[in-house]
C-alpha cells in the first residue's frame, strides 16, 4: 500500500502551490485546488480504509504494519528515527475522520470565507493543517509524532491568528501557541526518557508486547516512580496540552478567534483529540505497565468534562459554548480510555471497553461537533455576532442550518438513535464498569451537557423574535455551506449504527457492540429531562433564567468566569513567572550575558581606540616609540 | 676625569669630548626628528644626526684602531649616502609641494590619489 | 694646548649651533646653524688628521648638500615664514626623551671610555695610500663598496629626476586649474 504516501503528499503539495503563488491564484482557484486535492485525499483515505479492512486478519485481529517507512536519522546503532505511514484501525479511522471533516471544512470555507482577504491564504494554511494531522496520525514513531503534532501547533497558531489584524486573535493565536508548546515541552521529555530507556521510538516496537524492552526503564526509579511511569505522565500533559485537559484548557476557548471553520476542523474535530489519540496510540503500554497513569488520565478527563460542561452552561458566545463542549466531550474520551482495564474485549469482558468506545466517540464526536460549528458558523454568518443575546428565532430564517443543528444537538446530547448515543452509551457503560461514582459522575455530566446544548439551540432558533435591523433579514447560507452542513448531518444520523467494535478495539480483534440497556435507558432518561428543563427555561422568552441566575448568582458567576482560571493562570504568568521568574532573567541577560557580550565589543573599541594612534602612519611618533623602546631595554640592560 | 678632558699625549683632546660632542649633535638631531613639522626641517635634523655619526667613524678610528683606515672610509661612505639621500629627498620635497602647497608633514594624509 | 682651545669652541659651536638648528623658527636660519655645525665637524676632523675626510666634508655636505637646502627652501617656502613649536605634549616628551637619551649614552660612554684610551699620534695620510685603499681588492680595502657606492649615486640621480620630473598630463592637469 504504497500509495498511501499520496495521503500525505497531496496536501503538502497544495500547501506549496497555494502558499507560494499565493496572490497570484484567483481566490476561486486557490480554493478549488485545496479541495480538489483534499477531496482526492479523501477518496485516498476511504479506499486505504477499505482495502485495510477487508484484508485477512491475521490470528482474528486487524493487522497494524508499516505500509511506508524509510530511515531518517541514524542516532545510534539500536535508535533511529523513521519517516512512514503506519496503518493499523486507529489511523485508517482517524484518516477517515481526518479526511471527511476536512473535506467538509474546504467544501464548507468555500461560501464561508467568500471575499475575506488573505483565502488563499487560509487555504495553504488548511492544506498544511491536513498535511500536519494526516501525518501525525499515520506516524509509524513516536518521534515522527512529534514532529507533527509540532507542525499542527504551528498551522493551528496560523489559523487562530489568521484575521491577524484583530488584537483578540493575535493574543489567541499566541495564547494558544503557548500553552499547547508548553505542554508539548512535557511530550518531548517524556518522549526523550521513554526513548532512552527502551532505545526505540517505533511504536510497532513499543506495542510488541515484549516487556524486556521497559525492563530498564521500569527499574529506573525517581522521585518515588519509576521512569516508566514519568516518562507516561510526562507524554500524557503533552496530550493534555493540545487536548484541552484541565488546566492547560484556556487556550481553547480563546481559539475561537480563529474563523470559524477552523474552529470546526482543527479546534473541534481534529487537531483537539490528538491527546486522546496520543493516549489510544500508547494505550497497550498505559495500560500493561503504568496502570496508575492510566488512572490518572481517567480522573482528569473525568473532571475536565464536568468542570468544562458546568462553565459551557452560562457562556453566551456560540463558539464558546462549543469550545467548552468540545472539552467536555473530550473528557468523556479520557475517561473512556482510563476506565479501560483491559486489552482484551471478549463477551462478558467489559474491561476493554472504554478503548473501543473512546475511539468510537472520538469518531461520532467529530462529526457531529464539526456540524455543530459549522452551523454555529453559518448562524454567525447570518447574524454576524457570536452572541446569544443578538439571536433567536432563527429557525424561519434558516431551516437548514436549524435541523443539522437539531439532529448534532441531539446526537451530542445522547438521544436514540443519533450517533451521539451510541458512543456515549458505551462510554457510561465502561465507567459503570469501572466504578458506580464514575459511572454516576459521568452520566451527570451527560445530563449537563444535554441541558446546555438545548439552552443554545433554543437560544438560537427560538426564544425571542429576531429583530430585523437595518433591513438585514438573515439568509440561509449558500449551497458549498448547506451541503457540507447536510453531508455531516448525514453522518450523525447514521454514523451510530456502524459497528464501529468491528474495526476498531484495542487488541484489533473485532466485537460486536452491544447496548446496555440499563444505562442507555438511564442516561436518555437524565438527558430528556435535561433537554426539557432546557426548553422550559429557553423556549420563550421569559425572566425565569436571570431570576435563576440571581439566586444562584455566587455560582453563576464563578462559571460565567470560567472558575477564574484564566485569571489564575495570569496571576502566576504576570506576578509570579515574570516578576519572580523572568524579571532576573531579564535582568542577568541584558546585564550579564549582553553586557559581556557588550562589554567586549566596548573594550574592543574601546582598546582599538587606545591603540588606534598606534597605527598612525606618523613616522615621527613610530620612531618617538622606537627611541622609548630603545632607551628602555637599555636601562634594563645596564640597571637590572 | 680631568685627563679626560685635558690633553696630555699630544691628541688634540681625549676621545671623551669628541664623544660627547657627537652625542649632542645626535640627540639634537633626534629632538629634531620628532618635532619638526616641515619636511626641509626633518631633512636638516637627519643631517645632524648622519654628522653625528661620521664624527664617531672619525673618532673611533683615530683613538682606537689608528693603523686602520675603516672608520674614515666609512665616514667617507655615510657621506655619500647622506649627499644621494638628500637630493632624493629634496626631489621629493618639491614634488609634494607641488602637489599640497606646502611641505608640513600634518598636513600630507595621502600620498597617492 | 692651542689645539685644544680650539676644540673647545669647536665643540662649542657644534652644541649650540645643534640646538639652534633644530629649535629655530625660520627655515632657512636652521639651514644656516646645519652650515655652521657641518662646518665645525670638519674642523673636528681637520684636527684628527683627517684631510681628506675633511675636504669631503667642506664640499660635499657643506658645499653640495647645503646648496640643495638652500635651493629647496627657497622653493617651498616664502621669505619670512614662520614655525612656531607649540609646547605641546610632543615636543615635551620628545625633549625629555632626547635628554634621557643623551644622559644614557653619556653615561655608558663615559662609564666605559677611560679603559680604552689609546692615542696614537696621527701621522698625515698620503693620498696614493688612500687612494690604493680605496680602488684596492685586498683585504681591508674598499674596491666593493666604492663601486657599490658609485652605482647608487648613478640611482639617486635617475630617481630624483624621475621625481622631480613633471608629467605631461599633470602639467596639463594643473594649467587646467590655473586657467
Amino acid at each position: 500500500m504504497e500509495y498511501t504516501i499520496l495521503i500525505l503528499l497531496l496536501p503538502l503539495l497544495s500547501f506549496l502551490a497555494i502558499g507560494l503563488l499565493g496572490t497570484k491564484l484567483k481566490p476561486c482557484t486557490a480554493g478549488l485546488v485545496g479541495t480538489i486535492t483534499l477531496g482526492a485525499v479523501t477518496v485516498l483515505s476511504y479506499f486505504t480504509a477499505f482495502k485495510y479492512f477487508t484484508a485477512p486478519k491475521v490470528d482474528g485481529a486487524w493487522e497494524a504494519f508499516p505500509a511506508y517507512d524509510v530511515t531518517w536519522l541514524n542516532l545510534g546503532e539500536k535508535l533511529h528515527i523513521d519517516l512512514g505511514i503506519l496503518l493499523d484501525p486507529i489511523s485508517v479511522m482517524m484518516l477517515v475522520v481526518i479526511s471527511t471533516v476536512s473535506l467538509m471544512v474546504h467544501i464548507y470555507s468555500m461560501g464561508y470565507m467568500k471575499g475575506e482577504r488573505g483565502f488563499q491564504r487560509y487555504y495553504s494554511f488548511l492544506s498544511l493543517f491536513s498535511f500536519s494531522m494526516l501525518g501525525l496520525v499515520l506516524a509509524t514513531n513516536i518521534f515522527q509524532m512529534y514532529i507533527f503534532w509540532e507542525l499542527v501547533g504551528v498551522s493551528s497558531y496560523l489559523l487562530i491568528g489568521f484575521y491577524y489584524t484583530k488584537p483578540s486573535a493575535v493574543l489567541a493565536s499566541k495564547k494558544a501557541f503557548i500553552v499547547t508548546r508548553f505542554a508539548d515541552f512535557f511530550f518531548l521529555v517524556g518522549i526523550l526518557v521513554l526513548s532512552y530507556f527502551t532505545q526505540t521510538f517505533n511504536f510497532t516496537e513499543l506495542m510488541s508486547g515484549d516487556g524486556s524492552i521497559f525492563s530498564s526503564a521500569i527499574g529506573a526509579s525517581f522521585m518515588g516512580a519509576s521512569a516508566l511511569v514519568w516518562a507516561m505522565a510526562l507524554i500524557f500533559i503533552g496530550g493534555a496540552g493540545k487536548s484541552a485537559m484541565f488546566p492547560l484548557h484556556i487556550w481553547l476557548p480563546d481559539a475561537m478567534e480563529g474563523p470559524t471553520p477552523v474552529s470546526a476542523l482543527i479546534h473541534a474535530a481534529t487537531m483537539v483529540v490528538a491527546g486522546v489519540y496520543l493516549v489510544a496510540r500508547l494505550f497497550p503500554i498505559y495500560l500493561g505497565y503504568t496502570p496508575e497513569v492510566l488512572a490518572g488520565i481517567g480522573y482528569v478527563g473525568a473532571f475536565t468534562a464536568m468542570f468544562s460542561a458546568i462553565i459551557a452552561i452560562t457562556q453566551t458566545d456560540i463558539k464558546r459554548v462549543l469550545a467548552f463542549s468540545t472539552i467536555s466531550q473530550i473528557g468523556f474520551m479520557m475517561v473512556a480510555l482510563g476506565v479501560s482495564t483491559s486489552m482484551h474485549l471478549n463477551h462478558g469482558d467489559h474491561g476493554g471497553l472504554g478503548y473501543m468506545a473512546s475511539m468510537f466517540h472520538l469518531f461520532t464526536h467529530a462529526m457531529f461537533k464539526a456540524l455543530l460549528f459549522l452551523c454555529a458558523g453559518s448562524v454567525i454568518h447570518a447574524v454576524h455576532s457570536n452572541y446569544m443575546q443578538d439571536m433567536g428565532g432563527l429557525r424561519k430564517y434558516m431551516p437548514i442550518t436549524h435541523i443539522t443543528f437539531l439532529i448534532a444537538c441531539l446526537a451530542i446530547a445522547g438521544i436514540p438513535p443519533f450517533s451521539g448515543f451510541v458512543s456515549k452509551d458505551e462510554i457510561l457503560t465502561a465507567a459503570y464498569g469501572f466504578s458506580t461514582g464514575m459511572g454516576v459522575w459521568m452520566t451527570i455530566t451527560a445530563g449537563l451537557t444535554a441541558f446546555y446544548m438545548f439552552r443554545l439551540y433554543y437560544s438560537i432558533f427560538w426564544g425571542k423574535e429576531y429583530k430585523v435591523t437595518n433591513g438585514h433579514t438573515p439568509h440561509e447560507s449558500g449551497r458549498w455551506m448547506t451541503f457540507a452542513l447536510i453531508f455531516l448531518a448525514a453522518i450523525t444520523v447514521v454514523g451510530g449504527f456502524i459497528p464501529f467494535g468491528k474495526f476498531v478495539t484495542a487488541d484489533c480483534v473485532p466485537y460486536d457492540i452491544k447496548l446496555d440497556w440499563t444505562i442507555a435507558a438511564i442516561s436518555v432518561a437524565v438527558a430528556v429531562v435535561a433537554i426539557l428543563l432546557a426548553r422550559k427555561l429557553y423556549k420563550k422568552e421569559n425572566e425565569k433564567p436571570t431570576e435563576l441566575a440571581t439566586k444562584i448568582s455566587g455560582a453563576y458567576k464563578l462559571s460565567y468566569n470560567k472558575f477564574y482560571i484564566d485569571e489564575v493562570y495570569m496571576f502566576i504568568t504576570k506576578k509570579i513567572i515574570f516578576n519572580g521568574i523572568s524579571r532576573p532573567f531579564a535582568w542577568f541577560d541584558r546585564h550579564i550575558i549582553d553586557g559581556a557580550i557588550n562589554g567586549s565589543a566596548s573594550l574592543t573599541a574601546w582598546t582599538s581606540e587606545k591603540i588606534k594612534s598606534f597605527q598612525s602612519g606618523s613616522l615621527q611618533w613610530y620612531a618617538w616609540v622606537f627611541l622609548a623602546g630603545v632607551l628602555l631595554i637599555t636601562i634594563l640592560a645596564i640597571f637590572v | 676625569m680631568g685627563e679626560l678632558l685635558i690633553n696630555t699625549s699630544g691628541a688634540p683632546a681625549p676621545m671623551l669630548p669628541f664623544l660627547i660632542v657627537s652625542l649632542i649633535m645626535f640627540f639634537a638631531g633626534v629632538y629634531g626628528f620628532f618635532t619638526r613639522k616641515n619636511l626641509i626641517l626633518m631633512l636638516v635634523s637627519v643631517e645632524l644626526i648622519l654628522n653625528a655619526v661620521d664624527l664617531n667613524f672619525a673618532v673611533f678610528n683615530r683613538y682606537l684602531f689608528p693603523g686602520q683606515m675603516e672608520g674614515m672610509f666609512y665616514s667617507l661612505f655615510v657621506i655619500a649616502i647622506a649627499a644621494c639621500e638628500t637630493a632624493v629627498a629634496i626631489a621629493i620635497i618639491i614634488n609634494v609641494y607641488r602637489k599640497f602647497g606646502n611641505v608640513e608633514v600634518d598636513n600630507i594624509q595621502n600620498m597617492k590619489e | 694646548m692651542a689645539e685644544q682651545i680650539i676644540f673647545y669652541i669647536l665643540a662649542l659651536v657644534i652644541a649650540v649651533f645643534s640646538i639652534m638648528a633644530v629649535t629655530s623658527k625660520k627655515v632657512i636660519r636652521s639651514a644656516t646653524y646645519l652650515l655652521f655645525v657641518l662646518l665645525a665637524t670638519a674642523g673636528l676632523f681637520l684636527m684628527l688628521n683627517y684631510y681628506y675626510l675633511f675636504a669631503v666634508q667642506v664640499t660635499v655636505y657643506a658645499g653640495g648638500v647645503m646648496i640643495l637646502f638652500i635651493m629647496a627652501i627657497f622653493l617651498t617656502h616664502k621669505p619670512g615664514d614662520e614655525f612656531k613649536t607649540k609646547m605641546n605634549w610632543k615636543v615635551k616628551s620628545s625633549a625629555i626623551l632626547s635628554v634621557l637619551g643623551l644622559l644614557l649614552s653619556g653615561y655608558i660612554v663615559v662609564a666605559n671610555v677611560t679603559r680604552i684610551i689609546n692615542y696614537v699620534s696621527g701621522k698625515e695620510m698620503k693620498m696614493q695610500e688612500l687612494g690604493v685603499t680605496m680602488m684596492g681588492t685586498e683585504k681591508y680595502q674598499f674596491l666593493l663598496p666604492f663601486e657599490a657606492m658609485s652605482v647608487l649615486l648613478l640611482a639617486c640621480i635617475i630617481g630624483a629626476i624621475m621625481i622631480a620630473r613633471k608629467e605631461k598630463n599633470n602639467v596639463e592637469s594643473n594649467n587646467d586649474l590655473d586657467k
